[in-house]
């Protein structure tokens, strides 16, 4: 472990940082994408279910295959895997927030409504707080597949810690596959925390537990 | 005054959805300033399709609302709301707010300064007999009746005049429920509130309203003031809805003298004879005889024991007759009427109209039909003691008179 860290130690960092920073990438820009999109299909329930019905496609489409699909259209490179990734994490956004929205009590909606306030203002003020720890489980859910699908952006050139793990797979090296599992599944588990952590503080107090 | 402001007109509202499922119909209804308007019917009637076209979180098919004088329709929906108050049954409180946060949510919108938002909750936390740490709270950390105290004040803060409430106290146990709807209908007493208040509770309504709308199958099949609905329920839906009970208790505070009196009391005229007399009082079974002139305006009474005592010396009914008589107008609600009757120790009482012609009279056996149908019920049983005749036996004439004839 000493020895692995010895020699693999600056290119384990960078390795760390490139994946870190593709899936950033990637979920940031299934965020902003998804949850907006999400929103918009509560108010438009028949084309919700074609919507969802084509990203839990996509979603089936096996990863690598996905990721070789990119490289006629974007090459190889960062540029592809994270198209390839961000393609991953819209589903489970998109659905939670879709069902977080949808089981907001309608008495909420109602009274939001009754009060005066804008479509806009009910949807951000009352709407989406209220839906946020349905959302936010989305979120961390696709955080954690997006990280562990990561690694195999290595496969098409984008590095991070999926290149320990090809070539130790190629090398028949045991200690480079491990030394980029584990980071892989530490990264996904630190991850997930901190999304809690931003969970809890967006989560209205009455609904913490 | 009521006749100047209306503050809501309905004009013909129809409210019909796809299908040609009709929800209300031919909906005609004038709300003035400080009226509480109680909607009531059963399930389906269309109570809060009616309410919720005020505040046009429903649209009507066709007709229009005028608030204030004005169309909604051609109002900005969003303003008009702001302006109404909006009480709904399931309280509505917004979970992720503070109760401050929840009560000046329509002054926030308005865009109110922070400090004249601050006056306005603790105002209205006190107003509702609440602590003022309540305002830091969540919706959770208050119980079910506290919350919709909340609900209620959180309709006035932005000083609407209009507050619309549907069902609100119907999920409440029977002792918050009576404070709230003591608060409500403070509310549109002292502050002068227009509420409209949709109730499956007659009881509810009857203490609440000034005017009763009872709806059936989309229509308004009666408007009222509590009063008269009790008075003169319009159909045998209105009388079902309102309950056997409640009418009949309500029948001695509504009831007029002259609905319960006897008609064609047993009277004589001054100029004819004793022995007229005497043969009328032993025909007819009665020991008192009512004496009026022969327009029909009471005179007085003749009764078997002056009769008796001043056969020898009198000739005509007139030399005996009694002048000091305790009768009432017709129009005097029953109620007042036994109490004077009970009181008094009197056995009856004439009834003579505004001019003073005699129209009838109410006897102790009327009243006992009347107490009998309070306590019990309405109960055929009572036939075999109500006499048709007035059975007067003696009257007590040294009873204090209000009236003399
Ligand atoms: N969105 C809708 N689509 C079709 N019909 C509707 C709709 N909303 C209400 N209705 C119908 O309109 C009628 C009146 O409904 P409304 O809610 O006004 O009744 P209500 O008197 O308030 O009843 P409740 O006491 O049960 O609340 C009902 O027959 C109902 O089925
Ligand atoms: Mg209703």
């Amino acid at each position: 472990m000493v020895e692995f860290l010895n020699v693999h130690g600056s290119e384990l960092v960078t390795k760390t940082w490139e994946q870190l920073y593709i899936c950033t990438i990637a979920l940031v820009l299934g965020v902003i994408v998804a949850v907006p999109l999400g929103i918009l299909l509560t108010r438009f329930p028949r084309t919700a279910k074609i919507v969802i019905g084509i990203a839990s496609m996509l979603q089936t489409v096996p990863s690598l295959a996905l990721l070789a699909l990119m490289i006629p259209i974007f090459g190889i490179g960062k540029l592809p895997s994270i198209v390839a990734l961000f393609i991953y994490s819209l589903l489970p956004i998109l659905r939670n927030t879709y069902i977080g929205m949808e089981d907001v009590d309608p008495v909420l909606k109602d009274s939001a409504k009754g009060m005066g306030m804008t479509t806009i203002q009910s949807i951000t003020q009352v709407e989406i707080p209220t839906a946020m720890p349905v959302i936010m489980a989305g979120i961390r859910l696709s955080a954690v597949y997006v990280i562990a699908w990561g690694t195999l952006a290595s496969y098409i050139g984008a590095g991070g810690l999926g290149d320990f793990i090809f070539n130790g797979l190629n090398l028949f090296q045991p200690d480079l596959i491990i030394g980029g599992t584990i980071p892989v599944t530490l990264l996904a588990l630190l991850v997930d925390y901190l999304l809690g952590r931003l969970e809890k503080r967006l989560t209205p107090v009455n609904q913490r537990s | 005054m009521k006749e100047e402001d209306p503050i809501l007109v309905y004009k013909d509202i129809a409210k019909i959805y796809r299908g040609g499922n009709v929800a209300v119909e031919h909906i005609n209804l004038t709300i003035h300033k400080g009226d509480f308007v109680c909607l009531i019917g059963t399930s389906g009637s269309g109570k809060t399709t009616t309410m919720r076209m005020i505040n046009r979180m429903l649209e009507p098919t066709s007709g229009e609302i005028l608030y204030n004088g004005q169309d909604i329709h051609k109002t900005d929906p969003v303003t008009l709301r702001r302006h109404i108050g909006y009480v709904i049954q399931n309280i509505g409180l917004m979970p992720h707010m503070t109760i401050y946060e929840n009560i000046t949510l329509v002054p926030k919108l308005l865009k109110w300064p922070e400090e004249k938002k601050r006056e306005k909750a603790k105002e209205l936390i006190k107003l509702v007999e609440l602590p003022e740490e309540f305002l830091d709270r969540y919706p959770s950390e208050l119980s079910g009746g506290q919350q919709q105290r909340i609900g209620v004040v959180r309709a006035l803060a932005a000083n609407q005049d209009l507050i619309l409430m549907d069902e609100p106290f119907g999920a409440l146990d029977p002792i918050t429920r009576e404070s709230l709807q003591e608060l409500v209908k403070n509310l549109q007493e002292k502050m002068g509130k227009t509420v409209v208040f949709v109730t499956h509770d007659m009881d509810e309504a009857l203490k609440l309203a000034t005017d009763i709308v009872v709806m059936d199958g989309g229509h308004i099949i009666q408007n009222a003031t509590p009063k008269e609905l009790l008075s003169h329920p319009a159909n045998k839906f209105v009388e079902d809805l309102i309950g056997s009970e409640r009418l009949i208790q309500a029948r001695a505070d509504v009831t007029t003298v002259g609905q319960i009196m006897l008609k064609n009391p047993v009277s004589i005229t001054p100029g004819r004879s004793l022995a007229e007399a005497i043969r009328l009082m032993r025909q007819r079974r009665v020991d008192t005889l009512l004496v009026t002139d022969d327009d029909g305006y009471l005179k007085g009474f003749i009764d078997i024991e002056s009769l008796d005592n001043r056969y020898n010396k009198a000739t005509s009914v007139s030399d005996i007759l009694n002048t000091h008589i305790f009768y009432v107008t017709d129009d005097v609600l029953l109620r007042d009427t036994v109490d004077r009757i009970l009181k008094r120790g009197l056995k009856y009482v004439p009834v003579v109209d505004a001019a003073g012609k005699l129209q009838g009279i109410v006897t102790r056996a009327a009243l006992v039909d009347v107490v009998y149908d309070t306590i019990w019920g309405d109960s055929d049983d009572t036939d075999s003691e109500t006499s048709d005749e007035p059975v007067i036996k003696n009257l007590d004439t040294d009873a204090p008179n209000d009236k003399e004839a």
